[in-house]
């Protein structure tokens, strides 16, 4: 009897390392180019296509998970899913919280969208997503912020006169530029450390799987044909 | 969907909207309509069973039982609908997975709790890991299910409790005298009476609850306005065949055509149940209803 439980013991063991094997990956898929929910209704996007390599080259099997960037952290922690992978600027706020990958995309500035190519930003009402670091800039230089769930949202507050101008990373606005009217500051702002994958603190294999993963991806170049085919940022 | 869909760009007019309408991405948005319809269809009974339950026990003359069934009103009907949502929902997780953690895996050492991140062994993850996208998403609506219910439920109970005290004492006492015990004038003579005094209450909560529907997507759950507002939102050249400007507008406005027939629908079926419950009632209706088959 005794070894019947022992050896259901060891199955049910080997059957967890061999379930292990699966990393579900969290994104938002509603920030283009970086992730978003193609025609077919799939994610997709500059994301989707370097998770799959890292993956590959880690040698993981992924699944992909949509979840609503307010509740992105705390879904992560109570271990939902495994990963974060939805243009999330390393900062040292979130450090704390999660950690990070090495960064996969380099820091760039963020820009500002508005219909006013003259517009002062500073006394101006500046619209962004909630807890990005383009909120948290916005807050510290006391400027009227108004923050919204979504970064589709945000735009719209600009188009419709809610907000004077919108604050993002370039490479979304890039997207909207030149739609509605709609107008590129010359001022940039030069913050957020550069976008990695958000990994629980207590799942240090993980992470060093993919920060391997990403090294080798930017040893051989193909992370900046990557950035290069998706307009995402500046390359390495 | 459709042969001729392969190149959008040179489609026009009805033909275009019939390839817009039937990408992957709505698809999504029709799934999404019928998983809030089954969570109504299964929410509103199971609600109502604890509402019953939670009523039952605020009445019991076992104390405890009384206690558990007015804390239970109090607590949940005072607490915010969005805490309680984002809160109670996590921690139910937590929560299953703790207990299947400590059945399954006792010789794991390492703390469930480091920092902030809670880790169990991957035997007791719920739903396992490996498992396909779909029995997440099935398990994430059972959850929706089950807290939905608890929180219908508490007013669910409020609402039975003051039906199951507005039955007439005389009712009760009659039964007493014709010998029934406890057990079966509460089954016989309450009980049946005691809708007619309920529905009003409970045709508001399951208002409320068609309202609340859209609480879902805190939930993780995919549904009708987060695919109103993905769908609906700007489309760039560059990432769909279908490019758009903002139709938020219109894809809330079939929402609320959507929402305004569903609870006309429902005040239809109501009204009748309501004719049906009164029939030979002692209420002013149940006495109207006499007077005119008379």
């Amino acid at each position: 009897m005794k070894k019947l439980i022992l050896s259901t013991a060891a199955l049910a063991l080997t059957a967890g390392f061999a379930m292990a094997d699966v990393v579900r990956m969290g994104t938002e898929g509603a920030y283009a180019p970086w992730n978003f929910v193609n025609d077919a209704g799939e994610i997709d996007g500059f994301e989707r296509e370097l998770g799959d390599e890292l993956c590959k080259r880690a040698e993981l099997k992924c699944e992909w998970v949509k979840n609503d960037w307010d509740s992105i952290i705390p879904n992560l922690v109570s271990g939902n899913y495994d990963t974060i992978i939805a243009g999330m600027s390393i900062t040292a706020e979130r450090d704390e919280v999660i950690d990070f990958t090495q960064a996969y995309t380099p820091p760039d500035p963020s820009a500002y969208l508005a219909l006013d190519a003259g517009l002062d930003v500073e006394g101006a009402v500046v619209a962004a997503q909630a807890t990005t670091i383009q909120a948290a800039f916005v807050a510290e230089k006391g400027w009227t912020l108004i923050e919204f769930a979504t970064p589709e949202e945000t735009v719209a507050a600009v188009k419709n006169g809610e907000a004077d101008a919108v604050l993002a990373d370039k490479s979304f606005l890039d997207t909207m530029a030149g739609q509605d009217g709609l107008v590129m500051l010359e001022r940039k702002e030069a913050i957020g450390g550069g976008v990695g994958m958000g990994i629980r603190e207590s799942d240090g294999d993980l992470r060093a799987k993919f920060d391997a993963a990403i090294q080798s991806m930017k040893d051989d170049g193909t992370l900046n044909t990557l950035i290069a085919k998706w307009e995402v940022s500046s390359q390495w | 969907m459709f042969s001729y869909c392969s190149d959008p760009s040179t489609l026009e007019g009805l033909t275009w909207l019939s390839c817009y309408l039937t990408t992957g991405k709505h698809m999504g948005l029709y799934i999404s309509v019928v998983t809030v319809l089954v969570l109504l269809a299964i929410t509103a009974p199971v609600a109502l069973l604890f509402g019953f339950a939670g009523a039952t026990a605020a009445r019991s003359r076992i104390a405890p039982l009384r206690w558990l069934g007015k804390g239970y009103t109090a607590i949940v009907r005072g607490v915010p609908d969005i805490a309680f949502f984002l809160f109670f929902v996590i921690a139910l997780d937590q929560a299953f997975e703790w207990l299947r953690h400590q059945v399954k895996c006792p010789d794991w050492d390492a703390p469930v709790r480091q920092g902030n991140d809670f880790v169990v062994c991957d035997i007791a993850k719920l739903p396992l890991s490996s498992s396909p996208q779909w029995v997440h998403e099935t398990y994430g609506f059972f959850l929706a299910v089950l807290t939905f219910s608890i929180v219908f439920g508490a007013f669910a109970s409020n609402v039975l409790f003051g039906a199951m005290r507005a039955v007439p004492q005389a009712q009760l006492e009659t039964a007493e005298a014709y010998g029934m015990t406890r057990r079966q004038t509460f089954w016989r003579i309450l009980v049946p009476q005691m809708w007619v005094y309920a529905l009003p209450g409970l045709s508001n909560l399951w208002m409320v609850l068609i309202k609340a529907t859209p609480l879902l997507f805190l939930l993780g759950i995919e549904d009708i306005v987060y695919w109103a507002r993905e769908l609906g939102g700007t489309k760039n050249p560059k990432f769909t065949d279908y490019p758009h400007g903002d139709w938020r507008m219109w894809y809330f406005l079939a929402l609320l055509v959507f929402y305004l027939t569903f609870t006309k629908v429902s005040e239809v079926v109501l009204d009748r149940l309501m004719k049906k419950l009164t029939h030979g009632q002692a209420t002013s209706g149940g006495e109207a209803q006499r007077k005119a088959a008379a």
